[in-house]
């Protein structure tokens, strides 16, 4: 069967599920929608954007308890009874309060290394549930009734088989809303969170908005589930937004296979079935009342995630045939270029750059210049410090003292994303790719600058024009540097000298004016390196300026308009080619000296 | 407010926060060389004051079973992987700790009566059965993914805690449970009176952080721990046993958080599920420490003590709001103060 046909297939069900089931398993489908919409959210902050939340069970909370208190007009203090009354405004109002609250908690604890967010969550997911059970207009741990049901059209819905059909829309609307996300440009962004935050941000990535982003969205599509959760019961109590939920509704992420969508709703299926399942049979086992399913789940989890940390999701797809890759090569028009610097103007400029690691000195006193339309090669035996020099010029890791000018503009104490939209662009020694993107996508990430529609018009796929006009840009630089038979390949599975030459391909997406490429020959062939050189020479003859730190010589010194040779972190030697090659400090560097 | 009730407080406060202190060296010593966030630590804290309670009841402890249990299932892991690698040398070994071991534990509940012990042998006997489900638990779930992110261990931190939860749930019921105090003794001290178990639980905990710092300062096994926190491969090449460094760390944890639990039992009622919460207010304390630095980690734990005493006095229904949420505060003096730099992982 074609995936679409199962997709087909499965819509099916779904919309005469209502029509035959029963009230208890209508009931259960109705919550397992509620649940995806919470996993799906966690699908994109924990397996896609590597980030996790224990605490989304308390954003549920806020989008339930907001409907509630304003819906039910008798909470309201008098003034405000005219404002509230309707779902809808419960439903705004509650998208507002969760936006604001994640937006604080998120850029209280977002911007500190992995492990705080979780614990960050498992606090404010306790606090706030205290908050719900103790706050005597939220109706304390006795909660809030006459909730009003929802109506649509002017329809009412206070059966669970009618509001069966709002639930699964919202699923569904939930699910195309968040591949759409995923698949655009700020979706590259937010896939290059997990294990590729160096190489975004010097792509031009601001990564720390990246990560709000899916963290607001995750908050937003759990206050949602919890709005259809209040008027669905019609009744809130502090209950099913602790903690403990919160877990509950990570470990449908983590089960159903947190780095895909439709994980999400296997996750929250399972899950929810299983819970229901043992709920039933095992105090009759056990003798004794309790949520004794936990022990179950708990050991569930470690057996997933010790033998399928990947989830169930990519098992299931295994016993479908593959997509087929697609094969058309994107075509859309030119995107705009910036200006060339005319030819022999001073690109860049570093004086007396001192980079230091505690005692250890790594660059001292290191000078160099890079006009448009040349090659500059920076050589020197291993560990002289060419990679640090690089990391200091693209802001990768700022320098301790000294100063790096370029196009004229002091650029010392920018980050690598403020240097990247200045127009200079870098690969990395260490290949630093999505090896689970193709390589098309790979490259479109060195495009991120270059587009400007946000996450809004992303997720309703308002942006084709532009994500195509990218991908053909990005599909031309793949072609460029040759790569055009593994376009859709995954960049991971490509040897590593072609990963070298993807980075060169990702570089040149930004358009720059100046390229820092930091060993692009390395593990090439003959003939590739051949065709690299050709490639550069080109480049140089269009007025970029290139940075070139290499190992090979017959290449660099074939290739180089000059060089300059650095050996413990200072520079010994400045010059053209054939000079740069008698020097006797050189030789001796690299040679070892002649007593 | 007067003087009177401050300083009652204040008491009330320094003993909690004395169990947080100790509870917070646990968690920073398990992040440090394992990098688990050891969220079950709380479940640890319940089951030794659960499993004393049971011998005083006269009932047997469930704990017994779960180390009969877990015995059973470390055996048949360690004895099949020392077949396949050919290391049978090692059989021995394996069965005395996980067999034989629990097995002489239950052949002391059920064949002598710990109910009529003296209250020092039913500690060590709590303790005995508790402490070693600290290794156990290190091998079984955590061992398999020893290089695994922080993020994944977290994860299943989370679910062995949810696991432990359900099995307290089910060895010592929905009741709980509280233990007769260490000493009845109670000090005037003109406006305050001082009783003996605050002073039990201060000095208890005291000396067995001076033991901690000897133990860490002064024994080799100290040193490799220290070593394996510094430098996990740089330990590992010097003959340092990555694994053997896990189980000690959660040995250690296990040991401190039951024996916390003994400590409090007599103050406040302690349920299946209390730990939880109690060992969420060492993390307070390990998180104002940055999950690094043992004393500051104490003095946050302490500090989060008194403002749950204080708090329980002004606004007693948000006590828990307020020690929760005083982490968002540290949070930022966190991330202000020290520069991130992301690592891929």
């Amino acid at each position: 069967m074609r995936p679409r046909l199962i997709l087909a297939v499965f819509l099916g069900l779904l919309l005469i599920a209502p029509l035959v089931a029963s009230e208890f398993h209508v009931t259960l489908l109705n919550y397992i929608g509620l649940y995806a919409i919470v996993a799906l959210g966690l699908v994109l902050l924990t397996g896609v954007g590597g980030l996790t939340s224990f605490g989304q069970a308390a954003f549920v909370g806020l989008g339930a308890y907001t409907t509630a208190y304003l819906s039910a007009t008798e909470n309201l203090p008098g003034w405000a009874a005219s404002l509230g009354g309707s779902p809808w405004v419960g439903l705004l109002a509650g998208l507002l309060v969760t936006a604001v609250v994640a937006f604080v908690l998120g850029f209280l604890t977002l911007r500190l290394s992995g492990h705080y967010l979780p614990l960050g969550t498992i606090a404010w997911g306790i606090s706030l549930y205290f908050l719900f059970g103790n706050l005597e207009f939220l109706g304390g741990h006795t909660g809030m009734s006459g909730i009003p049901a929802l109506s649509v059209f002017g329809v009412e819905l206070r059966e669970s088989r009618k509001f069966y059909y709002v639930i699964w829309a919202v699923v569904l609307g939930a699910v195309w809303l968040t591949q759409n996300l995923l698949d655009s440009r700020e979706g590259r962004a937010i896939r290059a969170l997990k294990g590729g935050v160096i190489m975004a941000e010097a792509m031009g990535v601001d990564t720390a908005r990246s990560k709000v982003v899916i963290f607001l969205v995750a908050a937003l599509f759990a206050c949602v589930s919890g709005w259809l959760y209040a008027h669905l019961q019609r009744f809130v109590n502090p209950t099913p937004f602790g903690l403990h939920i919160g877990i509950e509704y990570l470990f449908m992420a983590v089960v159903g296979g947190s780095a895909h969508v439709w994980g999400a709703l296997v996750g929250a299926g399972v899950i929810t079935v299983l819970k229901q399942w043992l709920q039933d049979w095992l105090p009759r086992l056990l003798g004794a009342s309790g949520n004794f399913e936990m022990i179950v789940f708990g050991l569930m989890m470690i057996v997933v995630l010790q033998r399928a940390r990947d989830g169930l999701w990519p098992i299931l797809a295994r016993l479908v045939p593959q997509r087929e890759v697609r094969r058309d090569v994107p075509q859309g028009e030119v995107l705009p270029r910036k200006p060339v610097p005319e030819s022999g103007l001073v690109l860049l400029e570093a004086r007396n750059v001192v980079k230091q690691f505690g005692g250890l000195v790594a660059n001292n006193n290191m000078s160099l210049t890079v006009k448009a339309g040349e090659v500059m090669a920076l050589i020197g035996p291993n560990g002289a410090g060419k990679s640090t020099m690089f990391n200091c010029i693209s802001g990768v890791n700022p320098p301790t003292k000294g100063e790096v000018r370029f196009r004229g503009e002091v650029v010392t104490n920018l980050n690598s994303r403020q240097i990247a939209k200045l127009g200079m662009s870098r690969t990395f020694q260490h290949v630093r790719l999505l090896p689970t993107m193709s390589v098309l996508e790979n490259v479109a990430i060195g495009g991120h600058l270059r587009g400007s529609k946000g996450v809004l018009p992303a997720m309703l796929h308002l942006e084709r024009e532009e994500e195509q006009r990218l991908l053909a840009e990005a599909a031309r630089q793949v072609e460029r540097v040759g790569l055009k038979d593994s376009m859709f390949e995954l960049a991971g599975s490509l040897a590593l000298g072609q990963q070298r030459t993807l980075e060169i391909a990702r570089a040149l997406c930004a358009d720059p004016c100046l390229l820092l490429l930091d060993e692009p020959a390395a593990g090439l062939r003959y003939l590739e390196k051949q065709s690299l050189a050709e490639l550069l020479r080109k480049l140089r003859g269009e007025g970029m300026g290139i940075l070139l730190v290499e190992h090979d010589m017959d290449f660099v010194m074939g290739l180089a308009d000059r060089v300059v040779v650095m050996e413990f972190g200072e520079k010994i030697a400045e010059g053209l080619p054939d000079e740069v090659q008698r020097d006797p400090a050189v030789l001796e560097a690299y040679l070892g000296g002649v007593d | 407010m007067d003087l009177q009730i401050a300083l009652l407080l204040s008491q009330d406060g320094i003993t909690n926060g004395a169990i947080y202190a100790l509870l917070s060296l646990a968690l920073v010593l398990v992040f440090a060389v394992t990098r688990v966030i050891f969220i079950p630590q709380g479940e640890f804290v319940a089951f030794g004051a659960l499993t004393l309670a049971s011998f005083q009841a006269g009932k047997t402890p469930g704990t017994l079973w779960l180390l009969v249990g877990a015995g059973v299932v470390v055996a048949l892991l360690d004895i099949t992987m020392a077949l396949r690698s050919g290391a049978s040398r090692r059989i021995p070994r394996i069965v005395g700790w996980n067999l034989v071991y629990p097995a002489a534990a239950a052949a002391v509940v059920f064949l002598l009566k710990p109910s009529e012990f003296p209250l020092l042998a039913q500690i060590v006997l709590a303790l005995a059965l508790v402490v070693p489900l600290g290794p156990m638990m290190y091998r079984l779930a955590y061992q398999p993914l020893a290089e695994a992110s922080v993020l994944v261990l977290l994860i299943v931190s989370v679910a062995v805690h949810l696991a432990l939860v359900g099995l307290g749930l089910l060895f010592f019921g929905a009741e709980g449970s509280r233990t007769p105090s260490f000493s009845d003794a109670s000090f005037d001290l003109g406006l305050v009176t001082v009783n003996g178990q605050t002073l039990w639980v201060v000095g208890a905990s005291l000396l067995l952080i001076v033991v901690l710092a000897l133990f860490f300062e002064r024994t080799i096994y100290g040193k490799a721990l220290r070593a394996t926190a510094m430098n996990r491969t740089g330990a590992r090449l010097m003959g340092i046993s990555t694994v053997m460094a896990g189980k000690l760390s959660f040995l250690l944890a296990a040991l401190i958080g039951a024996f916390s639990g003994i400590l409090i039992a007599p103050i406040t009622t302690i349920y299946y599920d209390t730990g939880f919460l109690i060992g969420l207010k060492g993390f307070v304390g390990a998180i104002v420490g940055g999950l690094a630095s043992y004393p500051i980690a104490a003095a946050g734990a302490i500090l989060v003590g008194l403002l749950e005493a204080f708090s329980s006095f002004w606004a007693s229904a948000f006590k828990e709001v307020i020690v929760f949420t005083l982490i968002i505060p540290v949070l930022v003096w966190r991330s202000l103060t020290t520069r991130h730099v992301e690592e891929d992982e």
